[in-house]
């Protein structure tokens, strides 16, 4: 199952003619007779969403934001200094503030715009045209309210830009994430959103599969923490100082606000409350339960203790790993690729990390560039019938291969080159990176002038 | 009299104290501390990244306890609190010069 977001809704003041052309299979009118002819179909009454899908897409909408404030700022913050931790927090509830602004005026536009060519599109700037009646496609003849599917793409462009920001923490001024945020999801996030999931968009065209957003999400978002990190530099201190979590209590329960909201993100996905929304139900949670156990594992067998921290790793590295396979693999194989995510990040954290000359203060790059390389990689394997996956009887995981790496290949090129931008465009306007007397005192003072505990 | 420290482990602070109730001590102060000895630290990981505590978490006890009682306090410790492991801790015995209860103004071993 692929991702079609047709742009265009069916309005019905004649637009339809245009939204047929753009995705024709995806447009009979459900009334419409079989036997309906092109011509009748232009005039036929345009699609009404079905309130059950209505009601399932506003609920994941709201379970994705879930995922951003609090589960990402509670599991983000607790891996913080406690001197941090507001800082922390507010950075990515600002952030994706930002992010929510910013989509409505120009980021769906440039994502899922009427206007466009495989790289980007354009139109519907500020939501020109959308009204209560618009409708947006999903992979069936069905199709959901506009408003809703604008606004759980909001979700996902606002998560994206909040988990680069795990890299930054602890000494990036509050300033430079606002105009990295800004710069970043214009020049970096919508066109990768339009290349994977819009009908015309390069590696839709060439079907990689990205069910829920390996590609778009978690590569992206790692590999833009990974070059963000290195142009920001070290945390004061790092490595030789101690920085232990202030709070795994908070982590813990970050982790299970993300679990829960990735339903919304996963399921949703579908678009639609159908067997394919169900199958990435099922798949979120055994992946996902896999890479928990599997990170505590591998931990006993390097002759460490089973930790709690290790487990909420590896619940977060199987939820990123599902995430582009959610409806894309068998229960089966999305848990051989939880366990198998979750095993190859505990090695790039813990073993491979410390020999590189970086400082991803919260692993955004190891857990969810990494986990999300194994996913998009891995979905191109257990999509395969073979392996219980949902692919048709002539799927070439050979093929198959290729079309995910490529997609991956190019991510990797645009998120690094487009982080590097703007992270620079960054420093000339604010600085980038606070002074050393505020890195000491902590960001919380000194930037929000609060403590998180008093 | 006399002014009992005992630094133990913290487990055995519920039991020391029964003990001690048991022989008569009325009353004693109780402190969360840190520090070393022989006993090594812990290894704490954190994804991968180690950080070797040589401080550990101890309790310290004080006591001001009768000339009489005084060595009878050192052995109920020393035998409630022992695991026979190393980090048990430790107990150092004072002279005290003087005790006075802040209510009655009573000073002297009524006080204690």
């Amino acid at each position: 199952m692929k991702r079609i977001l047709c742009n265009a809704a069916m309005q019905a003041t004649g637009l339809a003619i245009g939204a047929v052309m753009l995705a024709a299979p995806a447009f009979a009118a459900p009334m419409a007779e079989a036997a309906a002819a092109a011509a009748a179909a232009a005039e036929a009454a345009p699609a009404v969403p079905n309130p059950g899908n209505n009601g399932f897409m506003m609920t994941a909408t709201v379970l994705v934001l879930l995922m951003i404030v609090p589960g990402l700022a509670l599991f983000y913050g607790g891996l913080t200094r406690s001197k941090n931790m507001l800082s922390t927090m507010t950075q990515i509830g600002a952030a994706a503030a930002l992010a929510m602004l910013v989509w409505v005026m120009w980021g769906y536009g440039l994502a899922f715009g009427p206007e466009g060519n495989e790289y980007i599109s354009w139109g519907k700037f500020f939501l020109a045209g959308v009204t209560p009646d618009s409708t947006a496609a999903t992979f069936t003849d069905e199709v959901i309210s506009e408003y809703i599917f604008i606004s759980f793409q909001m979700t996902f462009a606002a998560i994206t830009v909040a988990l680069v920001l795990g890299s930054v923490v602890e000494r990036m001024k509050f300033a430079a994430t606002m105009v990295f945020t800004l710069v970043w999801l214009t020049i970096v996030y919508f066109p990768i959103a339009h290349m994977v999931w819009e009908a015309r968009g390069v590696f839709f065209v060439m079907g990689a599969l990205d069910f829920a957003g390996g590609t778009v999400v978690h590569i992206n978002a790692g590999v833009s923490a990974l070059v963000a990190a290195y142009i920001l530099g070290k945390r004061k201190g790092y490595p030789t100082e101690p920085m232990m979590p202030h709070s795994l209590t908070l982590t813990m329960v970050g982790t299970g606000l993300l679990w829960v909201g990735w339903f919304g993100f996963n399921a949703g996905s579908a678009l639609e409350a159908n067997g394919s929304a169900a199958l990435a139900m099922i798949n979120t949670f055994v992946a996902t339960a896999a890479g928990g156990l599997f990170w505590m594992l591998t931990e006993r067998v390097m002759g460490h203790k089973g930790s709690a921290l290790g487990f909420c790793s590896g619940v977060i590295a199987g939820l990123v790993a599902v995430t582009p396979a959610a409806g894309n693999s068998g229960p089966f194989g999305a848990i051989v690729l939880g366990a198998v995510a979750a095993v190859v990040c505990y090695f790039f954290v813990a073993k491979v990390k410390a020999k590189l000359d970086y400082d991803d203060a919260l692993d955004a790059f190891g857990i969810h560039g990494v986990g999300g390389m194994v996913g998009a990689i891995g979905t191109g394997i257990v999509f395969s019938p073979a392996l219980g996956g949902p692919g048709g009887e002539d799927f070439d995981m050979a093929a198959q291969l290729v079309t995910q790496g490529s997609a991956v290949v190019a991510t990797i090129v645009i998120s690094a080159v487009g982080t590097a931008i703007a992270m620079y465009i960054a420093k000339a306007l604010t600085g980038l990176r606070v002074d050393e007397e505020t890195e000491v005192n902590g960001l919380d003072i000194s930037e929000h002038g609060e403590r998180a505990y008093n | 009299m006399k002014f009992i420290i005992a630094i133990i482990k913290p487990f055995k602070l519920d039991s020391v104290r029964e003990a001690l109730s048991g022989i008569g001590i009325a009353g004693l102060t109780v402190t969360e501390v840190k520090g070393f000895g022989r006993q090594k630290g812990q290894t704490e990981i954190y994804r991968g990244a180690e950080y070797s505590t040589n401080m550990l978490p101890k309790v310290k006890l004080e006591i001001a306890a009768s000339d009489d009682i005084a060595a009878q306090v050192v052995e109920t410790i020393q035998a409630t609190a022992n695991t026979g492991a190393i980090g048990d801790g430790k107990i150092f015995v004072l002279d005290l010069a003087s005790a006075t209860r802040i209510r009655t103004g009573e000073s002297g071993e009524t006080a204690l």
